[in-house]
């Protein structure tokens, strides 16, 4: 299938992207080709095989589940300490409602 | 003793274990290095001299430790695994001012271990690359050629460890990115089992694929980096329960290859290859027959498929991961946002650089709906498809083996703008990431025509590191050693 630009903005809308004319006619092409040479995947038979999205567990237990206890977290000062804009509390973001 | 950034690590952790050395003569001799070939390669995106000089006087000052196994030994950390207090950027504009306020499982471990944190490598932004170009900060030059990439996405933790700025470094693994640079600049590297090693602290790319793992200048080296590393670790789900061996007590335990089957999948050794590749494997491979390796051939008939499944499954776990890029709670914010949509779009749109972009397009395109069946199902059963053929392929070999990458270093700018033929340069390391399986790229010397270096990787069952790297450091002894990258000769 043919990637048009508009094709391209609207995905990227989605993963909130924006890009100008010539990045959206650039990214056209090149995920076109990229999405053509995927399309191989068609001639594989995969009836019955059951998809394999992780390989964690496979080949031995995780360890998932730990005892639910309350431990120390991590300090308000310090999670602030990256944000690019915040009150001393909060995160600050631009009028919502 | 003015050469000992030219010693390996274990060699050097024995002198700082029998107080021959002081943990602060050390760190002086890799800051040495880097100020003499930095300006030349480019590795690290940030050094932590003073923090490494500071650490290392108070090692010093208390005295060698037994229980600490990397007492006073200086690495460097690919710069997509959280440091306290040294910035952790990723290699990308979005990251540029974060500075994360823990240590990630394995570099807290290390510590732990008395290892001593000199700096943060560059690498392909967000670890998507293999070639280390794509990073935000400009690109990392082989050591070997100072025309020609180091690999990638770990090319600073690889190059790094080249020059001999380190004795060893972190990588991480999504797709090959330590295995193809530790090929290019001619050292080991290897990637664990998926759940070997604790992703806690490692900015997530594929979290079904993503691995840390040790580079150094031998497989005893990565042995003594991997038995501090591995384990496992309550912050991170998928870390495996599973005990972590001695593996340096392991790798010491193999003189040969006695007994050893070694299996050559059809597929790694054909078509695609450049002759001089395959000659140097091939050579390799011989020299393991006269250890004592019995060779095998095998088929991993679904690998022709490999490279369009990764690449599906890679982009849609990065398309959710690199969600949390916002600009609200750190990281880059566009000061002209107005609304919150704006702020969204506008700091993704100017911290992220094209590969970036282009992955989170392709990995939202093919999770939307409509297209999921299509690619996203469509791929984890070729994934599944994929991981029977290791199964099968173990049930006759012990390891497999086939050239790390399908060629050597290429030149720097070569593929940078043609993304599917950079994609195809993994064909080989991929299958492992979606197997989950543990591979390690072994030097096993110098194409005969680019005199670049040449890496055999050998790849084993679910948790065989212990195999894999007793079989690479019995092969490297009988294999000539390379001499130092001619790039940095003169520094």
């Amino acid at each position: 299938m043919k990637i048009t630009p508009e094709r391209v903005a609207a995905v990227a809308k989605l993963a909130r992207l924006t890009f100008t004319a010539e990045e959206l006619t650039r990214f056209a092409a090149q995920i076109g080709d990229i999405l053509a040479y995927m399309d191989m995947l068609n001639s594989l038979d995969t009836t019955g095989v059951e998809p394999l999205y992780s390989p964690a567990g496979l080949a031995g237990p995780t360890g998932a589940t730990r005892p639910d206890q309350a431990r120390q977290a991590n300090s308000r000062s310090e999670t602030l300490a990256n944000a690019p804009a915040t009150d001393g509390e909060f995160f600050l973001v631009p009028r919502v409602v | 003793m003015s050469d000992l950034h030219l010693l390996n690590l274990t060699q050097v952790r024995d002198l700082l274990a029998r107080g021959e050395i002081k943990a602060q003569e050390a760190v002086a001799a890799c800051l040495g290095r880097i100020h003499d070939t930095e300006p030349k390669i480019s590795a690290l995106l940030s050094v932590q001299g003073e923090q490494a000089l500071d650490a290392a006087k108070s090692l010093d000052a208390a005295g060698p430790d037994t229980d600490k196994p990397l007492w006073g030994v200086p690495i460097v950390v690919k710069d997509a695994i959280c440091a306290k207090h040294a910035p952790t950027t990723c290699a990308s504009r979005i990251l540029e001012n974060f500075v994360p306020f823990y240590d990630a499982c394995a570099v807290a471990r290390l510590r732990a271990a008395g290892a001593i944190i000199l700096g943060k490598s560059n690498m392909d932004e967000f670890a998507m690359g293999s070639s280390t170009e794509n990073s935000a900060f400009g690109p990392t030059a082989n050591p070997w050629d100072l025309s020609r990439v180091p690999g990638g996405s770990s090319g600073g933790s690889a190059a790094s460890v080249a020059a001999r700025q380190c004795y060893g470094a972190l990588g991480t693994d999504t797709g090959g990115s330590i295995r193809q640079p530790a090929s290019f600049c001619g050292v080991v590297g290897l990637k664990p089992t998926y759940g070997r090693v604790s992703r806690f602290g490692l900015v997530a790319y594929g979290s079904s694929l993503d691995q840390i793992g040790p580079m150094a200048r031998t497989p005893l080296d990565c042995a003594a980096l991997l038995s501090v590393i591995a384990g496992h670790d309550p912050a991170d789900s998928t870390s495996a329960a599973v005990p972590a061996p001695d593996y340096e007590a392991a790798v010491a335990a193999r003189a040969d290859l006695t007994g050893l089957r070694l299996g050559l999948p059809e597929q790694f050794w054909g078509e695609g290859v450049d002759p001089e590749v395959r000659d140097a494997c091939r050579a390799a491979v011989d020299a393991a027959e006269k250890l004592g390796a019995k060779v095998v051939d095998v088929s991993l008939p679904h690998t022709p498929y490999a490279v369009a499944a990764y690449y599906i499954v890679a982009m849609a776990e990065a398309s959710s991961n690199l969600a949390r890029f916002d600009g609200v709670r750190y990281g880059y914010r566009d000061p002209s946002a107005g609304d919150l949509a704006g702020l969204y779009e506008k700091s993704r749109g100017a911290g992220f650089g094209d590969e970036v972009k282009r992955r989170i397009v392709l990995g939202t395109y093919v999770l939307s709906a409509g297209y999921y069946d299509a690619y996203y199902r469509k791929a984890a059963q070729a994934r599944e498809l994929l991981r029977r053929d290791f199964t099968a392929a173990f049930e006759r070999c012990d390891l497999l083996c086939g050239p790390a990458a399908p060629f050597t270093a290429f030149g720097l700018g070569e593929k940078k703008d043609d993304p599917l033929q950079m994609y195809l340069s993994d064909i080989f390391t991929i299958s492992l990431n979606l197997a989950g399986l543990p591979g390690l790229s072994l030097p096993v010397g110098l194409g005969r025509d680019s005199r670049l270096p040449v890496g055999l990787q050998l790849f084993g069952p679910a948790f065989g590191e212990d195999v894999i790297l007793g079989a690479a450091e019995a092969l490297s002894q009988a294999l000539p050693s390379l001499p130092l990258p001619r790039g940095i000769a003169a520094a």
